[in-house]
């Protein structure tokens, strides 16, 4: 901060801009006296556009708009900045305030254990020094003064899995590239975040983009790889420029390139644009679609480990988990560890959507319960209205009913539910959600956006929506048609769980299931039966 | 630019040859550069990747991006993720078909999932992200359109 002058941040996340972020920095960015830096998110979203501005009591945010729409004057930033650090950290400028004083100190963060999204909203993404200046870097330095199978158990040791659904254990994935066929390896991020409910990948490259860099040449590092790819979908243009950006940045500072900081490593990474397939979220189909192909996904094995993109051997990890591995190596995979419970170590950035008053993002420890989740943090539904039904984990995600929402969001308490956690996105639904309508969604979804390539789920889905076409149809007035529909779809689940290829025809039923079996009165069912047989 | 249709898509072509896995790259700077992927397109594209032209129509055709025509001048996505169907986005979809329904001009697609999932509903207007949309505000925003 220049004497005299006075720095404002304002997020240049899609989400902030969606809600008009641009146009605040557009008048702010023209006062003389205002020096503007755009920021990622802090993950506040139902606040955004937040502003930040710079004063002795530390950064202080307020809501872009009043309630009534006027916006925040130049003014009232300049007359917080430059206020003593004795005077009330909002007063007249309530209207704008929401609550908001220091941001850091705001409940919604104060709660939260920031490790992968430490960053998240405070650096300016396009500046490769800012976030060297908030410790970037430190881990790929320590990196690349251990032997690459030190830093692959480094990150064994710290427990972590992969953030992108699956949650396979990272440290074995990078154990078995680096053991794998001698020659050229690739590192790829998988950055083809088409789940709904989900943004924290989109976040995270658009407010700190660099972290994933550092991931991704720490993994090239631990494994032998030489070239990696980010795979970013074509309906994340902020973030695919944001990458870009950094790139750049990042090979003009040395940290990609040929013999990076003088070490023997040498990496460079390019950003590869998706063209609207979420099937492409699928690891195979993802190495399929960079190699030039239709995304179909592959039969495995073999695993990408060991013959992945162009049959070489590649690591294939989400953002999240690639972003987290910086802060791993710097601070020891052990610190990791003491984060999280049992076989769930550390963080989850949690993101929190659909119905809900305080939407956002949320990093927390593995453990809390969806309830404490979406009520103590969510604040509850944006509608006022009841909560019917979360659905966690995506649209292959189950739909958990109000009474059921005590399960902890770990991968162990999860899946003994029978739900998963999948990529951490958890949507609200109030009391005026139709599941019956929903399942078939999740039927019609699976139909629209299957590769193909395997029977089960083309037609499986295909003749989902066609079955809960008919049970809808009867649900008022259920007669033998309607059970015999009802059978059918049950079984056509159970061929879909069980004959599918991938993860998308096989978990396309959770979804359905769940809805049937929590909530069987939208299915024209007596509320006691249960005919799903399971979640 | 000069030339015919064949040389420009040789020469965009040509800038990705030498990549690895090459063919969406180069799809998207054709559309990027002459609006569309035309049916023709495929032979050229063939040719300078040493693909098949069966394998450049089918890539073609498997990805929703890659249109074989123009644009339309003005394009509305709306979302019909979860997210958004939980505070509304379904009701929005269907009435901005219908809106834009005699509108030449104007094309309305359903996108699943644009990232913006705790501000819906949310819609791209002429590939910019909008939040937090109703009625009024598509209206608004959309002014001028008809």
């Amino acid at each position: 901060m220049t004497a005299g002058r006075t720095t404002v941040y304002v997020p240049g996340d899609a989400a902030a801009v969606s809600v008009g972020a641009d146009d605040v920095a557009a008048a702010l960015g023209r006062h003389p006296e205002l020096d503007l830096v755009r920021t990622g998110s802090r993950g506040m979203l139902w606040l955004e556009p937040l502003v930040e501005v710079d004063s002795e009591r530390g950064r202080i945010g307020l809501s872009a708009f009043a309630p009534d729409g006027t916006m925040l004057s130049a003014e009232t930033l300049l007359s917080i900045g430059s206020a003593a650090a004795t005077a009330p950290a909002v007063g007249e400028h309530a209207a704008y305030s929401l609550g908001v004083g220091r941001v850091e100190d705001h409940p919604f963060l104060a709660r939260q254990t920031r490790v992968t999204c430490a960053r998240l909203g405070i650096v300016d993404p396009t500046s490769e020094q800012d976030y060297a200046a908030h410790g970037g870097w430190v881990g790929l330095r320590r990196a690349l003064t251990m032997a690459p199978a030190a830093v692959v158990e480094e990150v064994v040791s710290s427990g972590l899995r992969g953030r992108g659904g699956a949650g396979f254990p990272t440290g074995l994935k990078w154990r078995t590239v680096a053991g794998a066929e001698p020659g050229l390896r690739f590192v790829c991020a998988n950055a083809d975040e088409g789940d709904s409910g989900t943004f924290a990948d989109r976040m995270l490259m658009e407010g700190d983009p660099f972290a994933l860099l550092e991931g991704m040449a720490i993994c090239a590092w631990a494994v032998g790889a030489t070239e990696g790819f980010i795979y970013v979908r074509s309906e994340y243009p902020h973030a695919i420029a944001a990458m870009r950006k950094a790139i750049a940045a990042a090979r003009a500072a040395g940290w990609l390139g040929t013999h990076v900081h003088g070490s023997a490593l040498s990496f460079d990474v390019e950003v590869r644009v998706g063209a609207g397939a979420y099937i492409c979220g699928e690891e195979t189909s993802m190495l399929e679609s960079l190699e030039g192909r239709r995304g179909e996904v592959r039969a495995k094995p073999p695993i990408p480990a060991l013959s992945g993109l162009f049959g070489r051997p590649t690591v294939v990890n989400n953002v999240l988990t690639l972003a987290t591995v910086p802060a791993i190596l710097a601070d020891g995979g052990e610190r990791y560890a003491a984060h999280g419970t049992d076989r769930s170590r550390g963080t989850q950035a949690f993101q929190l959507g659909g119905n809900v008053r305080h939407g956002g993002l949320v990093e927390l420890d593995f453990g809390i319960t969806v309830r404490e989740l979406v009520e103590d943090i969510g604040g509850g539904t944006r509608s006022g209205r009841p909560i019917r039904a979360v659905q966690v984990g995506g649209p292959l995600g189950a739909y958990l009913p109000a009474k059921l929402l005590d399960v902890p969001l770990t991968y162990e308490a999860m899946a003994e539910a029978g739900f998963m956690l999948g990529h951490g996105g958890v949507v609200v639904f109030d009391d005026t959600v139709d599941l019956g309508r929903m399942a078939r969604f999740a039927m019609e979804f699976c139909a629209k956006e299957s590769c193909g390539k395997c029977t089960p789920c083309r037609i499986g889905s295909q003749r989902g929506v066609e079955t809960l076409d008919r049970i809808l149809a009867d649900r008022a007035h259920p007669g033998p048609a309607h059970a015999a529909g009802l059978s059918l779809l049950t079984d056509l689940c159970t061929t879909m769980e069980r004959g599918s290829l991938c993860a998308m025809g096989g978990l396309t039923p959770m979804p359905v299931r769940s809805a049937l079996t929590h909530f069987p009165e939208d299915f024209g069912l007596d509320s006691a039966a249960t005919p799903g047989g399971r979640p | 630019m000069t030339g015919t249709r064949d040389e420009r898509v040789r020469e965009i072509v040509t800038r990705y040859a030498a990549h690895r896995g090459p063919l969406l790259p180069a799809l998207h700077a054709v559309q990027e550069d002459l609006g569309w992927i035309d049916r023709d397109d495929a032979a050229v594209i063939a040719d300078v990747l040493n693909l098949s032209k069966a394998d450049v129509h089918g890539v073609v055709t498997f990805y929703a991006d890659f249109r074989d025509a123009a644009a339309t001048r003005h394009t509305v996505s709306v979302c019909r993720g979860e997210a958004c169907q939980a505070v509304g986005g379904q009701e929005l979809y269907e009435r901005s078909v219908s809106r834009f329904a005699t509108i030449d001009d104007v094309t309305v697609t359903e996108v699943f999932c644009l990232g913006n999932c705790a501000l819906g509903p949310s819609a791209q207007l002429d590939g910019r992200l909008h939040g937090r949309l109703s009625d009024d505000r598509v209206s608004a925003l959309t002014q001028g359109w008809s």
